[in-house]
């Protein structure tokens, strides 16, 4: 084996690895937060009562979470437009990484909620709460540190699964790395380097989360 | 020039369906193999072989499957010079992503079975492998089971990533049909389908498994 690394590729294009992994940190947080809204509906309509309102919940849940994002991506890309809906590469990624990230967070919140005994909230009620306060202050901060550890695995992976849409041509950081592969020819270098970023990413997120998770749901730990 | 039908894409996406199941096969019995030893490692009380296969699932968790996939099919070969076929590089990516999710599945599943199952397999004479084999892993497996099936789920559908780098499955038969067709809609939702029909049953079997092997 005599080939020399040079990871000069790196260095000399860092803006355009930035402004890939801008992208990426951007869509990232955008489909976690529209993920988490349709994640919340999605919940409420699971624990309805209502049959139809959970059938149409559960369709989506087992539809998503039973194909590949590559496929619903491109469903939405290249399929919509025929039905009259064009979108640009960014907004089908946003679009296609929030409704993956919906499925998986209803099926999240459904458990947490669950996981409440419906004794507590009665025993809210008995003492005079009304229904929002015993929603705020009874059901969501132990359903929140219940799902917390599920929700944090599922965010990371949505971090990873953004990398696909680089297929779209939308401009993230696996992206970036295409163009300057193609340019260069330096794959492992940049590809290497790509990975570690990923990883460098994830590790924030997690850190973050061992944050919010020690101011948060310090309480969690001493219930039993 | 010959027509596309619909029946006759249907039958050319299934006829690519069946690679979907052979690379399928392959990460998860390669997988499973390599994922058992990152799981041993992971539970040795060598603090070096623990390290190690810490930072195997931690990269291999913690990184795109595209890139994975990338480093397999471009980064190998220009730092070595041989050129893997799309099947090799794809078998290799998977194999690694798989066996990493499943080592750490079932260190989870041994470290779930009480330290006083060791303690007593330890106390009346049993050496190590002993304790894991005849006492621990039957319990181990129990817990296991469910989360391996659903973890399969994950394997096919990353897949259809092996599209990316020129691998001829499912997802690569579609867009190839779809840049002759242009009738994405159809195509993709077709494709989606037939993802559809090879996951969902497992994915109900293992929630099945899951509620009839829970420890009650």
């Amino acid at each position: 084996m005599d080939y020399s690394f040079d990871f000069s590729v790196i260095w000399d294009n860092f803006g355009v690895l930035l402004a890939g992994a801008w992208l990426t940190l951007r869509l990232s947080l955008l489909a976690v937060a529209f993920g988490l809204v349709i994640g919340i509906v999605g919940s409420l309509f699971r624990t309805s009562g209502n049959r139809l309102l959970n059938g149409i919940a559960l369709a989506y849940v087992e539809i998503i979470r039973n194909t590949p994002y590559l496929i619903q991506l491109f469903f939405i890309f290249f399929g919509l437009p025929a039905l009259g809906l064009k979108l640009s590469a960014e907004q089908a990624a946003i679009v296609s990484l929030a409704i993956n990230f919906g499925a998986y967070s209803t099926e999240i919140v459904r458990a947490g909620v669950e996981s409440i005994p419906k004794g507590q909230v009665e025993a809210g009620l008995a003492i005079g709460f009304n229904k929002l306060d015993v929603f705020r202050h009874i059901v969501i901060p132990p359903a929140l540190a219940n799902i917390y550890s599920s929700l944090v695995g599922q965010v990371i992976l949505a971090v990873l699964f953004t990398s696909v849409v680089s297929q779209i041509a939308a401009e993230d950081l696996t992206y970036a790395g295409n163009y300057l592969d193609a340019r260069t020819f330096r794959s492992f270098e940049i590809y290497f380097t790509l990975a570690i970023l990923y990883l460098a990413i994830v590790w924030i997120v997690k850190a973050l989360a061992y944050v919010i998770e020690s101011r948060f749901f310090e309480f969690a730990k001493y219930r039993q | 020039m010959d027509e596309f039908t619909l029946s006759r894409i249907f039958i050319n996406l299934v006829i690519a369906t069946r690679w979907t199941i052979i690379l399928s096969l392959i990460a998860f019995v390669g997988g499973g193999l390599v994922g058992a030893l990152i799981a041993l490692m992971r539970i040795s009380s060598n603090k070096l072989l623990s390290r190690i296969s810490w930072l195997y699932i931690e990269f291999f968790q913690g990184t795109p499957l595209l890139l994975q996939l990338f480093l397999a099919f471009f980064g190998f070969s220009v730092v070595t010079g041989i050129n893997l076929s799309p099947l090799v590089a794809a078998a290799i990516a998977l194999t690694a992503y798989t066996s990493a999710f499943l080592g750490d599945i079932w260190r989870g599943s041994i470290q779930a079975v009480p330290r006083g199952q060791w303690q007593a397999a330890s106390a009346i004479g049993f050496g190590y492998f002993d304790q894991l084999k005849l006492i621990i892993l039957p319990q181990a497996v129990r817990l296991a089971i469910a989360p391996t099936v659903g973890f399969l789920v994950q394997v096919i559908k990353g897949t259809s990533l092996a599209s990316i780098i020129g691998f001829t499955e499912l997802s690569r038969a579609a867009s190839l049909i779809n840049n002759v067709t242009l009738q994405s809609l159809l195509i993709f939702g077709l494709a989606g389908l037939i993802y559809f029909a090879l996951c969902y049953p497992l994915s109900t079997w293992s929630q099945r498994l899951e509620k009839k092997l829970a420890y009650k």
